[in-house]
């Protein structure tokens, strides 16, 4: 199962890897960080993630930290 | 069981979190620069000259030795480096305005003498720290602080090509323009920057990639419109390739 | 032209003087671009430093030449560059950032005329560029002053033991007096002992953390802090190393300050003075920073006339009625550039100024 994983800290709500997912799986969420940004997360209820790194590859934050494909 | 594809970089800064504006593309070159100095196993050998503008910062982030060079002379420290640990591998990260204005004597003298160093120039046309002024890369027509009613010819001259510059150096062994707008274009650029620094890990002379990037804030346009900007207004003009490859098949 | 230890005196240039106790002193790189008079400099290394498989670059501007010697420096390796005058203008701005950055940079600086493009003939006049600093900021530079080609090559030596002891960049302050004239010269072993800079030099963060040198401190408090440090390392160097060479002071009503090729006649004339009964001692500065201010206190306590003898509109007075602070009258002999004044000339104005 594919998956990422964000450091919400890091994120600076660019929005950018929401254009990128193929599956549109990444959104904006109602929660804040402590930049007071309101960041991004990631939500697969059916496995539709491919593993493939275009979120993370475009991120200029490197606030995806972690992809795993399988 | 799921393999990891991407990580942060060990080169990269444990807890390091970037301190520039969102949609900046300075994060992605910088990573991008991380994965290489990681992947070919320079880490441990590597040591920076840094320049003066948003990509001084690069010393904040990268797990490497770095010297803080004066505006522009980024290449003049990176040579003094070189000369006195030719075994080490030595890099610049500069700006379009460091590496192509205040620094054009350092940055060509070092092309032209061949020396073995790798220098990595972010071309986002405009001097980003300073707030937007007209810089040496600003592109015919963009309004910028200094340019207020836009580049024009009879006030302003024409920007420089950089890559197209750097690969008329008979030192030069690689020049490429790269641009980072999109993810299949950041490959690429990734691809470019290792082969900036495989010549040097070779001995063949210096390398060097200029890369287009994004200045969100000073260009007032959101990260999405920013890019299409690199796409649709700086790549007609500064056209990505590579532009001297003394490694490539003939 | 080869650089070798000797065992008797051999008539050299004191450019090449120079240059041959850089290479004895261990410096590995040098790098530099050509101004008169001190272009023998750069000529000899050239040589040199290929022959001994060290680096040598022909830099495009005093500007990189100043940067790549910071370059190299960075990695605690002894590295040099020489100049002059309006060229060593250019290198204010990597001074300040030497001095910050706490590298040995070592500068071999042959003063010629001024302002502007001014003369190739010797002069003083970068006194201040040297002692007070064109660079931005708060930052002191060590700065010796030879008087005799022998000289120029001793603290040349002394210019690297210094800059590596107090990490901190050294000036060698001649003149095209002194880099054009001939004189015995003997080149005897490095005499200062190599310093421990394994806990900064940058060498790759291969089992450690990375080292990053840099003076940009952008939290206001970090600079606060950190100039306190630097001003506390001068402080330490005035204690330490201040020098200078006293004659006929003990019993002197007149005492004559005065460095560089310049004392070398200002020292005939105190001579002069005594065979005609004027009591005249003469205090000669090695070290313009750290400046022999206490000892120039302790004369003024007991002499009746202090006079600064210089080649220039008068620069190294002030550092003198500093140090005197109003105890006695203190008063300039000076010729604005070219060779010193002949020591009857001296003779002459002293005369007239008592």
């Amino acid at each position: 199962m594919s998956s990422i994983v964000i450091d919400k800290s890091k994120c600076k709500a660019c929005y950018l890897c929401i254009d990128e997912c193929p599956k549109n799986l990444i959104k904006v969420s109602d929660d804040t960080n402590n930049l007071g940004n309101r960041v991004v997360e990631f939500q697969d209820p059916q496995h539709q993630c491919l593993g493939c790194a275009m979120c993370a590859t475009r991120c200029p934050d490197l606030a995806i930290t972690e992809v795993y494909r399988g | 069981m799921a393999t990891q594809v991407f990580k942060i970089p060990e080169s990269f800064r444990k807890d390091a979190k970037y301190t520039f504006c969102p949609g900046c593309d300075h994060g992605v070159a910088i990573r991008l620069v991380a994965e290489c100095l990681e992947e070919l196993g320079l880490t441990e050998k590597a040591i920076a000259a840094c320049s003066i503008g948003c990509s001084v910062t690069i010393y904040d982030f990268l797990n490497v030795d770095s010297l803080e060079a004066p505006h522009g002379r980024a290449l003049a420290e990176a040579t003094g480096i070189k000369r006195a640990c030719p075994d080490k591998f030595v890099f610049t990260y500069q700006g379009d305005g460091d590496f192509a204005s205040i620094g054009l004597a350092e940055s060509m003298h070092a092309a032209l003498r061949g020396e073995n160093l790798s220098a990595i120039c972010i071309n986002n046309t405009t001097y980003g720290m300073t707030g937007g002024q007209l810089g040496p890369t600003t592109i015919l027509g963009q309004v910028t602080t200094t340019s207020p009613t836009g580049r024009n010819l009879e006030y302003y001259g024409y920007p420089i090509k950089i890559a197209e510059h750097i690969a008329l150096c008979d030192g030069t062994a690689f020049s490429a323009r790269v641009s980072l707008d999109t993810v299949p274009n950041i490959r690429k650029a990734k691809e470019a920057i290792k082969k900036a620094f495989e010549v040097q890990i070779k001995g063949l002379g210096f390398g060097f990639v200029e890369i287009l990037s994004t200045c969100p804030t000073n260009w007032k346009m959101t990260p999405q419109k920013a890019h299409e900007r690199v796409k649709n207004e700086m790549m007609p003009v500064f056209k990505p390739g590579i532009y001297k490859d003394i490694t490539a098949e003939k | 032209m080869t650089a070798t230890i000797t065992d008797k005196k051999v008539l050299m240039k004191g450019n090449y003087a120079i240059a041959n106790a850089a290479v004895l002193a261990g410096c590995q790189c040098y790098f530099g671009y050509p101004i008169t008079p001190q272009s023998e400099i750069g000529e000899f290394m050239s040589g040199k430093m290929q022959e001994l498989g060290r680096a040598y670059v022909s830099a495009e501007s005093e500007l990189a030449a100043i940067n790549m010697t910071i370059g190299a420096c960075s990695t605690g390796v002894k590295a040099m560059t020489s100049s002059s005058s309006c060229a060593v203008a250019l290198m204010q701005e990597g001074l300040s950032y030497a001095a910050s950055d706490q590298l040995p940079v070592v500068l071999i600086s042959v003063m010629r005329g001024g302002p502007g493009l001014g003369n190739i003939y010797p002069s003083q006049g970068d006194y201040f560029q040297a002692t007070r600093g064109g660079g931005n900021g708060d930052y002191k530079l060590i700065v010796l002053a030879p008087s005799t080609v022998q000289e120029c090559a001793d603290l040349t030596y002394k210019a690297f033991y210094l800059a590596q002891k107090y990490r901190n960049p050294t000036v060698l302050l001649a003149d095209g007096l002194l880099g054009q004239m001939m004189e015995p010269v003997q080149f005897k072993e490095y005499p200062y002992p190599e310093i421990d800079n394994s806990d900064w030099k940058l060498t790759g963060a291969k089992g450690r953390d990375a080292r990053i040198i840099r003076s940009y401190a952008p939290l206001a408090d970090n600079q606060c802090v950190y100039l306190e440090k630097l001003f506390a390392k001068y402080k330490q160097i005035e204690e330490n190393e201040t020098e200078w060479e006293e004659i006929g002071t003990e019993d002197a009503d007149i005492v004559l300050v005065s460095f560089g090729s310049t004392a070398r006649n200002a020292k005939t004339a105190a001579k002069i003075c005594r065979q005609r009964g004027l009591k005249v001692g003469i205090l000669r500065p090695i070290t313009l920073f750290p400046f022999p201010t206490k000892r120039l206190q302790e004369l003024s306590a007991k002499v009746k006339m202090i006079i600064s003898v210089e080649v220039n509109m008068g620069q190294m007075i002030q550092d003198v009625k500093l140090a005197v602070n109003g105890k006695v009258p203190v008063r300039l002999i000076k010729k604005p550039v070219g060779a010193p004044p002949s020591p009857e000339e001296i003779v002459s104005q002293i005369e007239e100024l008592i």
